[in-house]
C-alpha cells in the first residue's frame, strides 16, 4: 500500500473567500479514494490543485515521494496525473484516435504517423474495454462510450493517478457498470484512483478509502469499513439528518391540469397518455434513454410530435409555442442546467428575469430559496455551487407561480442539504395547487416525493404505481 | 445521408456542365475545359487559404484586397526594375504580414473576425489604390510567364494550384497543427482545456489566408496582364462561397480542401465561364453569383441541421 500522492496542509482562497483550509490527503497506489462533500465544500478546488488547474496558496504535495507542484494541467499530465472532468472535453468531429493524441501525435518524417497512432489508441481502448475502431468519429459514439474515450485518453499519459469528477451523471445503468469494471481493473493494475460523486451508494460500493470534506476542511478520512451511508451524510452536512424527504399530505387527484393524449413521435415516443392533477407530484421513472426527457420536451412544445394532443386546463395547447405555453402557466426545469437551464456568465438577477421581468420579486425569492450569493446583479451564475445554480434555475419559474411545473432531474449534481431544500420547495408548490411532474433516475427520490409514479421504457409508458411504492417492482418495470 | 452531402459538390458541377454544354456545344471542348481549370486556379488558391480560416469558425473578408495589394506591389516593383523573384517574395511576405495584422486584432485583442477583416478590406483596397494612383497598370511580359507559361506541358497556374492544394491537404490531415484546427473549430473551450495553443492557431490561419490571397493575386494578375482599380474586387465572396459549396461549414470544424474547396472553386469558375460562352447579359453575373452564395449557405445550414438531428437520441427503432 504505497503512498502515491500526499497532500499536506493545502489552502486556497479566491478573492476573500477561503475555499480550502489546510487539507491533508493521501491517495495510495492500487486503491480508490472516494471524495465526498456538499457542493461548495471544496472538492473541485482540491482536485484543481492536484490537476494543475490552480496553484495552492500554501501547503505542499508529493508524488511518489518527490515534490509535486504542477503549474498547468499539461505539467500534471506529464507527471502521470490525469483529470477526467465532469463535462467531457472531446471533439465530436474528430476520430477517437485524434482525440487521444490531439496535443501530442506520434510522428514520422514530421507528419502524423497514423499507423502507430491507431495501434497505440487501440491498446488504450482495450484497457478500458471499449471495442470501437480508433477511426470512429466521436460524434458517432453513445454518451457512455465517450466517457470511456475520455478515460482512455487519460491513460495515454501512462497515468499514476486518475481523478474522476462525477463521471456517471450522464451514463446509463449499463454504461455505469462498465465504467466501474474498468475502474476496478485499473486499480488492480496499480493505478491510484480518486472518485468524486454525490451518489453515495456508488461511492460506498466502489471505494477502498473515503475522505469527507466540509466547508473547506477534511472532517474524516479512513478505510471504507469505518463508514455507513448515514454516517457519511451526517459528516457531510455536519448534523444528523433524520429524514431525507419532507412530509406532505397526499394529493386529492381531482382536478386534471395537464393531459397528454396518445402522444407519438417516430423513434421517440409511442402512444403516451398522461394526466397530472392539481397539487399532485407525478413521478416519471425510467432508465437513461427511456424517453423521459424527450416526453418532457414534447409536452413543453420544444420538440415536435407527429400525433396526439396536449391539454392544459382542458384547453388544447398542442400547437402552441413554448412561450405561449409559459403564458398559460407551464414551466420546465431542464435536465442540464449548464447547457440549457442557465446563462452561465450572466448574473443571478438576469437569469431570474428571463421568464418574467419583476425585479422586485428576485431578492425575495432568493431569500426564500436560500440562494447563497455575494451580489445578485454582478455575480455570474458560473461562480455558484451546483446546488445554488439549480435553485436559481428553478427560481426563474416561480416569479409568477406556474400551474404545471416539469422538473427533469431536479437534484442531479446537487448535495444533500440543497436537495432537501429543493424537495421542501416542491412540496410547498404542490400544497399551493401546482401540478408537478418529476423526472428522475433515482427511484428512491421518486418514491420519497411522489403521489404517483409512471414508468417509461423504450418510449412507452409501461406501468403506473401508487403508494405504498415497491422499489423493486418499479425498477423491474423500467428495464 | 452524410454520403449524399459529400456528393453534392460533384453533382452540382456535373449539372452546371450539362446545362452549359446543352446551351453551347463548344463548352465541352478540351481547350475550354482546360481554360476553366486555369482560370479557376487563382480562386482555388485563395479559397484553400480561406478553408483554414473557416475551419476555426472565423472569416476573412480581406482576401480580395490582399489580392489587389499584392498585384499592385508586384506590378510596381517589376515596372521599376526590380528582379522578378524579389518582387514575388516581397508580395508573399506582404500577404503574410497583412494576415498577421488581421490576426493581431482577432486573436490578440479578441475582436470579431467579421468586423476586423471588413475594415482591413477597405484599408487594403485604399492602400493599393494609393500605390497604383487609381490607374490601370500594364505589366511587362516576364510577369506573364506565371500566367501563360507551361512546364511539362501543364500550364503554370495549374502547377501552383496543385502544389497549394497538396500542401494544404497534407497540413490539414497529417499534421498536429491541422488536426488541432479541427478541434478548435469544434469546441474552443475544450481546445483550451486540452492545452491546444488556441491563440497561435488563430494567428496562423489568418497568416495562411493572407499568404494564399497574395499568391492567388499573383496568379490572377499574371493571367490578365494588367492591374485595374477593380482587381480582386469582391473576390472574397467568391472564395467564401467556393469553400462553403465544397462542404466546409461556416460554423467551424467540418470540411476539407480536397476535394471540397477545389470543387467549389471549379463550380464557380465554370458558371462564370459558362455565362460568357452562352453570351449571357453581363448584368446577370452578379445575380448568378448571389444565387450561388445563397445556395452554398443554404446547403451549409441544411447540413448543420442534419448533423444536429442525427446526434439526437433515438429511443425506439424507427420501423415500427
Amino acid at each position: 500500500m504505497s503512498e502515491r500522492l500526499v497532500c499536506t496542509g493545502l489552502t486556497k482562497s479566491f478573492s476573500t473567500v477561503r475555499v480550502l483550509k489546510g487539507v491533508s490527503l493521501t491517495a495510495r497506489a492500487g486503491r480508490t479514494l472516494g471524495l465526498v462533500g456538499e457542493n461548495g465544500a471544496g472538492k473541485s478546488t482540491l482536485m484543481n490543485l492536484i490537476g494543475g488547474v490552480h496553484r495552492p496558496d500554501s501547503g505542499t504535495m508529493t508524488l511518489e515521494g518527490r515534490p509535486y507542484a504542477p503549474a498547468s494541467p499539461i505539467q500534471a499530465l506529464d507527471r502521470g496525473i490525469a483529470f477526467v472532468h465532469q463535462e467531457l472535453n472531446l471533439f465530436g468531429n474528430l476520430s477517437v484516435a485524434d482525440n487521444m493524441f490531439i496535443t501530442g501525435f506520434p510522428r514520422r518524417f514530421g507528419l502524423i504517423d497514423r499507423k502507430t497512432m491507431n495501434v497505440r489508441a487501440a491498446g488504450f481502448l482495450e484497457k478500458v474495454d471499449l471495442r470501437v475502431s480508433p477511426n470512429t468519429p466521436v460524434d458517432a459514439l453513445p454518451q457512455g462510450e465517450r466517457q470511456l474515450v475520455e478515460i482512455a485518453k487519460a491513460l495515454h499519459g501512462s497515468s499514476k493517478l486518475i481523478i474522476l469528477d462525477e463521471p456517471t451523471t450522464s451514463l446509463s445503468h449499463r454504461e455505469t457498470t462498465r465504467l466501474f469494471e474498468t475502474m476496478d481493473r485499473l486499480r488492480s493494475e496499480g493505478v491510484a484512483l480518486v472518485y468524486i460523486s454525490h451518489a453515495l451508494d456508488d461511492v460506498l460500493r466502489l471505494c477502498d478509502d473515503l475522505a469527507i470534506l466540509r466547508d473547506g476542511e477534511l472532517v474524516a478520512t479512513g478505510p471504507r469499513d469505518e463508514f455507513t451511508r448515514d454516517r457519511l451524510i451526517s459528516l457531510m452536512v455536519g448534523r444528523p439528518i433524520g429524514q431525507l424527504y419532507p412530509e406532505r399530505p397526499p394529493a386529492s387527484l381531482r382536478t386534471v391540469i395537464l393531459e397528454a393524449r396518445n402522444i407519438s413521435q417516430a423513434g421517440v415516443a409511442q402512444s403516451i397518455n398522461l394526466q397530472a392533477h392539481q397539487g399532485e407530484v407525478l413521478g416519471i421513472a425510467g432508465l437513461m434513454g427511456s424517453g423521459r426527457s424527450e416526453l418532457a420536451r414534447i409536452l413543453f412544445g420544444l420538440d415536435p410530435h407527429s400525433s396526439g394532443e396536449v391539454l392544459l386546463n382542458d384547453a388544447d395547447i398542442t400547437h402552441l409555442t413554448p412561450r405561449a405555453r409559459i403564458e398559460r402557466g407551464m414551466a420546465f426545469l431542464t435536465e442540464s442546467r449548464r447547457e440549457d437551464g442557465l446563462f452561465m456568465d450572466a448574473s443571478i438577477a438576469d437569469n431570474m428575469a428571463i421568464v418574467r421581468r419583476q425585479p422586485a420579486r428576485i431578492p425575495e425569492l432568493c431569500a426564500a430559496l436560500g440562494v447563497k450569493r455575494a451580489n445578485l446583479d454582478r455575480q455570474p451564475v458560473r461562480q455558484l455551487s451546483g446546488g445554488n445554480q439549480q435553485k436559481v434555475a428553478l427560481a426563474k419559474w416561480l416569479i409568477e407561480p406556474p400551474k404545471l411545473l416539469i422538473l427533469d432531474e431536479p437534484t442531479r449534481g446537487v448535495d444533500v442539504g440543497a436537495k432537501y431544500e429543493i424537495y421542501k420547495l416542491m412540496n410547498d408548490l404542490a400544497r399551493q395547487g401546482v401540478a408537478l411532474i418529476v423526472i428522475s433516475s433515482e427511484v428512491e427520490e421518486l418514491t420519497g416525493m411522489c403521489d404517483r409514479i409512471v414508468v417509461m421504457s423504450k418510449g412507452e409508458t409501461k406501468a403506473e404505481f401508487t403508494p405504498p411504492f415497491d422499489r423493486a417492482r418499479i425498477l423491474g418495470a423500467a428495464v | 445521408m452524410k454520403a449524399i452531402f459529400g456528393l453534392i459538390p460533384f453533382l452540382l458541377l456535373a449539372l452546371v456542365i450539362a446545362v452549359f454544354s446543352s446551351m453551347a456545344p463548344s463548352f465541352l471542348a478540351t481547350r475550354n475545359l482546360t481554360n476553366i481549370v486555369v482560370q479557376s486556379s487563382s480562386l482555388g488558391i485563395v479559397a484553400a487559404g480561406m478553408t483554414f480560416v473557416l475551419l476555426t469558425a472565423g472569416i476573412d473578408l480581406s482576401v480580395g484586397s490582399i489580392m489587389f495589394l499584392s498585384a499592385a506591389v508586384a506590378g510596381k516593383m517589376v515596372l521599376t526594375g526590380w528582379p522578378l523573384p524579389a518582387a514575388l517574395i516581397a508580395v508573399l511576405v506582404i500577404g503574410v504580414l497583412f494576415g498577421l495584422v488581421n490576426a493581431l486584432f482577432i486573436a490578440g485583442m479578441r475582436m470579431p473576425a467579421f468586423i476586423v477583416t471588413l475594415s482591413t478590406l477597405y484599408a487594403g483596397r485604399g492602400l493599393a489604390l494609393y500605390i497604383t494612383e487609381t490607374r490601370a497598370m500594364n505589366l511587362p511580359d516576364e510577369l506573364l510567364v506565371l500566367g501563360a507559361g507551361r512546364w511539362l506541358t501543364i500550364p503554370v497556374p495549374i502547377w501552383v494550384l496543385a502544389i497549394t492544394l497538396l500542401v494544404s491537404q497534407v497540413t490539414l490531415t497529417r499534421t498536429s497543427f491541422g488536426r488541432q484546427l479541427y478541434a478548435l473549430g469544434n469546441n474552443e473551450s475544450a481546445a483550451r482545456n486540452a492545452g491546444i495553443p488556441v491563440r497561435r492557431l488563430l494567428i496562423s490561419v489568418y497568416a495562411i489566408s493572407g499568404l494564399c490571397a497574395a499568391l492567388g493575386g499573383l496568379v490572377s494578375v499574371a493571367q490578365l496582364g494588367a492591374v485595374s482599380p477593380t482587381f480582386g474586387n469582391q473576390r472574397e465572396f467568391a472564395a467564401i462561397a467556393a469553400v462553403v459549396l465544397g462542404g466546409t461549414s461556416l460554423f467551424g470544424g467540418r470540411g476539407n480542401v480536397f476535394p471540397g474547396t477545389i470543387l467549389g472553386a471549379l463550380l464557380i469558375q465554370t458558371v462564370e465561364s459558362g455565362l460568357v460562352i452562352i453570351n449571357a447579359d453581363p448584368y446577370l453575373y452578379p445575380m448568378v453569383l448571389a444565387g450561388i452564395i445563397f445556395l452554398a449557405v443554404l446547403l451549409d445550414g441544411l447540413r448543420q441541421r442534419r448533423i444536429e438531428s442525427l446526434s439526437r437520441r433515438k429511443i425506439r427503432p424507427l420501423a415500427a
